[in-house]
């Protein structure tokens, strides 16, 4: 482990960017091209390089196997839930319009929030079939 | 109550969605099964409000996110969507509560949550095809159902359920493929994909795009082709049935391919229906001459099946023969009985592979070989093995009679006695490879010891059995709400073809 010092080194100095990088695709999907699908894989893409580089119990410090897992229904929860407030605030399934004082805000709030929901549930998905893979044979 | 009326269509999905998401988090089987039982018992009761709301008043639309269709995913329920959504979430309610101590005998316990999390994303799936109006969405909710089924196929105990899941899995990838292909065709021709407003541009469309409208017909019977085994496409049928856990084996014969050929029935008569004139193209000889080449050969194969398993499963595909018949006879009466027997035959598999996953429960085979002299041990199971399987042949009295009734008085209404003798004939082979199960089971005596010592099932596994069972008799002789539906949904169906009113040279 020793010799691959630059790589170490080099990892941990790109790893902030990596997931900086992965928000910014995350909040810019309004804007331009990007969105919660790509943002959940380059995510999960900082905690596979980690375990590239240090290993996968390191890794699994970071992001447990568990959480990973949990992650995947998490996400279509909270995708569904923005869907079933919306419903109980007295529009249809998934109507943003209603989640704010006005619609346009209302589609912001909701667009945020489904997003947010299809990065955790990609994002678990990516590290859980890695560590499936990984720990085949173990 | 009169605010949650309105939101009914988007329950009917979201409701068994929250249930999957719910199970997997739980990781508990018997935790995950209350959940999947409460969601799977609450569907029928919302799909049975709908289908009163249709009678009632009409049509109902749901505007999804609240964009107006077609812009927007539209929910559509008309009867024909009601009474296969009443369809698929009353059998899987009766299937329900045998789940239990089937899934604890053949699935590992560390997976039973993932298992019922599968079950409630497959159930999802195939209620969010019948309910939506829209092609492309129905196409997220094939691969929802589908993705989930191979899991479920997946899990079986033998380990060549892992290569048939996987067969399915090729054949299911590339029948969906086909059916986007041809959702992608119609929306190049009209920019629309909610299926009522293809249905009005595809009329305006000239004759120098009538191939690609033609492209797009074939790509979608296809595709759709292969995710409810129309006879050349079946191939990944047997074996996923076979090999699959009881549970999967009863709730995906009962439900799925019933689901495809409802979306194919949609397509046909309420998309094309308007567009082509079905009387220029050879699709209903097609579609007529496959559907016989089923019944036939599919049932031959049957009769020399040694798994039951794998029995019934060639027994499902000369029966969807029978509902695709009804689809390519494509008249009143024949239409009736395809669409009568999707339900009928959506019961009686229910009670038969209900009755086989007590069977292996008990005996931990389903080889004919290892049932002899079962009927002594088992009666109540076996029995109801017997009536259902009864009702596969279409004796009167049961579901099975009423559909080939309307089929046969189809095929005279368009004056073919050869497809009236080929109903009669191919329900004969089913005489034999049923008759030959019943001799087996009832007439010799036991000899294994697992026979021997076998007993009927605890009562949760027996009550869905019986219930099913029941209701092969009792749809077999009250005829209303199962033929009588399907009547109505049919006249919609033909009532939006412009060719219904008097095909040149048919005898009226």
């Amino acid at each position: 482990m020793s010799l691959d010092l630059i790589l170490r080194v080099g990892t941990k100095l790109i790893l902030p960017f990596i997931l900086l990088f992965a928000l910014y695709v995350q909040f810019h999907g309004d804007y331009g091209p990007g969105g919660g699908f790509q943002a959940g894989v380059i995510a999960a893409g900082t905690i596979i390089l980690y375990a590239i580089t240090f290993g996968i119990r390191a890794a699994q410090r970071v992001v447990p196997r568990i959480v990973a897992e949990r992650m995947v229904p998490l996400g279509i929860l909270i995708f569904a839930g923005t869907g079933a407030v919306a419903m109980l605030l007295g529009g249809n399934f998934l109507d943003y319009s209603v989640l704010a004082h006005d619609p346009v805000h209302g589609h912001e709030w909701g667009i945020f929030l489904v997003e947010f929901g299809v990065l955790v549930t990609v994002a678990g998905t990516m590290l859980s079939l890695f560590y499936a893979f990984v720990e085949r044979g173990r | 109550m009169s605010s949650v009326l309105p939101h009914l269509p988007a329950l009917q999905v979201v409701i068994p969605l929250f249930g999957a998401v719910i199970a997997a988090f739980l990781r508990r089987g018997a935790l995950a099964f209350a959940v999947a039982l409460a969601v799977t018992w609450l569907m029928p009761i919302i799909a049975a409000a709908m289908l009163w709301q249709v009678i009632e008043t009409g049509p109902i639309s749901y505007a999804m996110g609240g964009w107006e269709p077609p812009w927007g995913i539209e929910y559509r329920v008309d009867l024909l969507s009601a009474f296969v959504l009443l369809l698929v979430s009353g059998v899987a309610a009766a299937i329900m509560p045998f789940a239990r101590q089937s899934v604890t005998l053949e699935i590992d316990e560390s997976r039973e949550a993932w298992f019922y999390c599968m079950y409630l994303l497959c159930l999802t799936g195939l209620l969010g095809i019948t309910i939506t109006g829209d092609a492309f969405n129905a196409f997220v909710f094939l691969e929802v159902s589908s993705l989930s089924s191979y899991v479920m196929i997946a899990n079986g105990l033998d380990r060549r359920a892992l290569l048939a899941a996987f067969q399915y899995l090729v054949m299911g990838t590339v029948g969906a493929t086909f059916y986007v292909i041809g959702v992608g065709f119609l929306y190049l021709l009209t920019g629309s994909l909610n299926f009522v407003d293809i249905a009005d541009r595809l009329a305006n469309v000239g004759p120098e795009q009538f191939s690609a409208m033609v492209a797009a017909l074939a790509f979608v019977s296809a595709g759709i082709g292969i995710k409810l085994a129309l006879f050349p496409l079946h191939a990944w049928l047997p074996n996923a049935y076979a090999f699959a856990p009881s549970f999967a084996t009863a709730f995906l014969a009962a439900s799925a391919t019933k689901v495809a050929v409802y979306l194919i029935i949609r397509l046909y008569y309420s998309v094309f229906g308007g567009a082509i004139d079905y009387a220029a193209l050879p699709i209903s000889e097609v579609i007529i001459v496959l559907s016989v080449a089923a019944m036939f050969i599919a049932s031959a194969i049957a009769v020399f099946e040694n798994n039951l398993k794998r029995m019934l499963a060639y027994s499902s595909v000369a029966q969807i023969g029978y509902v695709t018949l009804g689809i390519g006879l494509a008249n009143q009466a024949g239409l009736t009985g395809g669409i009568a027997h999707l339900f009928n035959h959506a019961v009686m598999k229910g009670a038969l592979f209900v009755a086989l996953g007590c069977v292996f429960f008990r005996v931990g085979s389903c080889l004919l070989n290892d049932v002899t002299g079962l009927g002594r041990r088992m009666p109540i199971t076996m029995a109801a093995f017997a009536i259902a399987g009864l009702g596969l042949i279409g004796t009167p009295g049961t579901v099975g009679f009423v559909s080939k009734w309307y089929l046969a008085q189809g095929a005279l209404d368009s004056g073919s006695w050869l497809l009236v003798f080929a109903i009669v004939a191919s329900s004969v082979i089913s005489v034999v490879y049923v008759g030959r199960v019943v001799e087996i089971v009832w007439f010799r005596e036991p000899t294994s010891k697992a026979v021997i010592e076998a007993s009927d099932p605890p009562l949760s596994m027996l009550l869905p059995l019986i219930a099913l069972t029941a209701a092969v008799v009792y749809f077999g002789i009250e005829t209303s709400a199962s033929a009588g539906l399907a009547s109505r949904a049919a006249e919609m169906l033909t009532g939006a073809l412009p060719t219904a009113e008097l095909p040149a040279g048919a005898p009226e």
